[in-house]
C-alpha cells in the first residue's frame, strides 16, 4: 500500500493521454484545445516533481517552475490571439482558420 | 502510511476524473471549472511529494490567473458552442486509437524503468533536510539558476506586451486627453481679444 514514484508517473501518464485525447476530441473548439495543452503541461510538471522528490534533487522543481511560467505565457498569448480572431471573424472554429492555406 | 495512500488515491482519482470532464463537458464554462478542480488536486499531489512551494504557486498562478483568464474569455466570446460540439464522434475512433497506444506505451515505460547506476551521483542540488522547501528552492533558483529565472521574467514580459499589442484597439471618435497639447497651450492660443463695434457685431473678425 505504499505510494511510490510509479503511482505518480501513472497519474501523469493518464493526464497526458487525456490532454492528447482532448485535442483529438474537440477539433473545432480552440478554447478546449488550449485547456488540453494546459493538462499536458501539468502532466509534465507532475513528472518533474515526482522525479525531483524521488531522487532528492531540487532542480526538478526549478524546472517545473520554469514550465509553469511558459505555460502561463502561452495561455495569455493564445487567448489574446483567440480574442483578436473572434473580433475579426466572429467565430472561433478551427476549420475557419485556413486563410494562409498552409 | 494508510492515510497517505488514501489521500493519494483521493487526489489522483479526482484529478483524472476532472481532467476527463474538462474534455468531455458540453459547456466550456464547466470545462474551465473542472480544469480548476484538476489543478487544485494536482496541487494536493505536489504537497504529498514534498513540493509545497510549487503546490501553492500552482494554485496562485493557475487557479488565480490562467483559469480565471480562460473563464473570462469563454464568457466574453459570444460563441454558439453547441455548433462547435458537432462532429465530435467523427474524431472519436482515431483519438481513442492514438490515445490508447500512447497510454499503453507510457504505462509500459512506467512499469519497467530502472534508474541508471551513475544517476544518483549526478544529482545537481540535493534537497537539504533541515530547511523548508521554499528556502531550498530560493537558495538554488537565485544563485545557480539566476539566468533561467531572468529568462522566465523576460518570457513573461514578452507575453504581457504581446497580449497588450494584440488586443489593444484604439477606437475612432473617442475623445481622449492629449497631454502635450494641453501643456503647450498658452494665453495667446486660448484667448482672443476682439473689439466689438456697435451695429456690426463680430462679423468676419472671428
Amino acid at each position: 500500500m505504499t505510494i511510490g514514484i510509479g503511482h505518480y508517473l501513472s497519474v501523469a501518464a493518464i493526464l497526458f493521454t487525456l490532454g492528447i485525447f482532448g485535442i483529438f476530441l474537440n477539433r473545432k473548439n480552440v478554447i478546449i484545445i488550449l485547456m488540453s495543452i494546459e493538462l499536458i503541461l501539468l502532466a509534465v510538471n507532475i513528472n518533474l516533481v515526482a522525479f525531483s522528490s524521488h531522487m532528492g534533487d531540487i532542480v526538478g522543481q526549478i524546472y517545473a517552475l520554469l514550465v509553469l511560467t511558459v505555460a502561463a505565457a502561452e495561455a495569455a498569448i493564445g487567448l489574446a490571439i483567440l480574442v483578436v480572431y473572434f473580433r475579426n471573424r466572429g467565430s472561433i472554429a478551427v476549420e475557419d482558420i485556413n486563410l494562409m492555406k498552409g | 502510511m494508510i492515510v497517505a495512500a488514501l489521500f493519494f488515491y483521493l487526489f489522483a482519482g479526482l484529478c483524472v476524473a476532472s481532467a476527463f470532464m474538462v474534455i468531455a463537458a458540453r459547456n466550456p464554462v464547466h470545462s474551465v471549472l473542472y480544469l480548476i478542480l484538476t489543478f487544485v488536486n494536482a496541487a494536493g499531489l505536489f504537497v504529498m511529494l514534498g513540493a509545497e512551494f510549487l503546490a501553492m504557486i500552482l494554485i496562485v498562478v493557475y487557479v488565480g490567473a490562467v483559469a480565471v483568464l480562460f473563464l473570462f474569455v469563454v464568457m466574453m466570446l459570444d460563441v454558439d458552442f453547441a455548433e462547435l460540439k458537432q462532429g465530435v464522434l467523427q474524431y472519436l475512433p482515431i483519438g481513442m486509437l492514438i490515445g490508447g497506444i500512447f497510454l499503453a506505451e507510457l504505462l509500459l515505460v512506467v512499469g519497467s524503468w530502472v534508474i541508471g547506476p551513475g544517476i544518483p551521483q549526478a544529482i545537481a542540488a540535493k534537497i537539504p533536510a533541515n530547511i523548508s522547501n521554499t528556502e531550498a528552492i530560493g537558495l538554488v533558483l537565485y544563485t545557480r539558476y539566476a539566468y533561467f529565472f531572468e529568462a522566465a521574467g523576460v518570457i513573461l514580459l514578452v507575453a504581457m506586451i504581446g497580449a497588450i499589442v494584440l488586443t489593444l484597439r484604439h477606437k475612432e471618435r473617442v475623445k481622449r486627453q492629449d497631454i502635450p497639447t494641453q501643456v503647450m497651450r498658452d494665453p495667446k492660443l486660448a484667448i482672443q481679444i476682439l473689439k466689438v463695434r456697435s451695429g456690426q457685431g463680430l462679423g468676419s473678425n472671428t
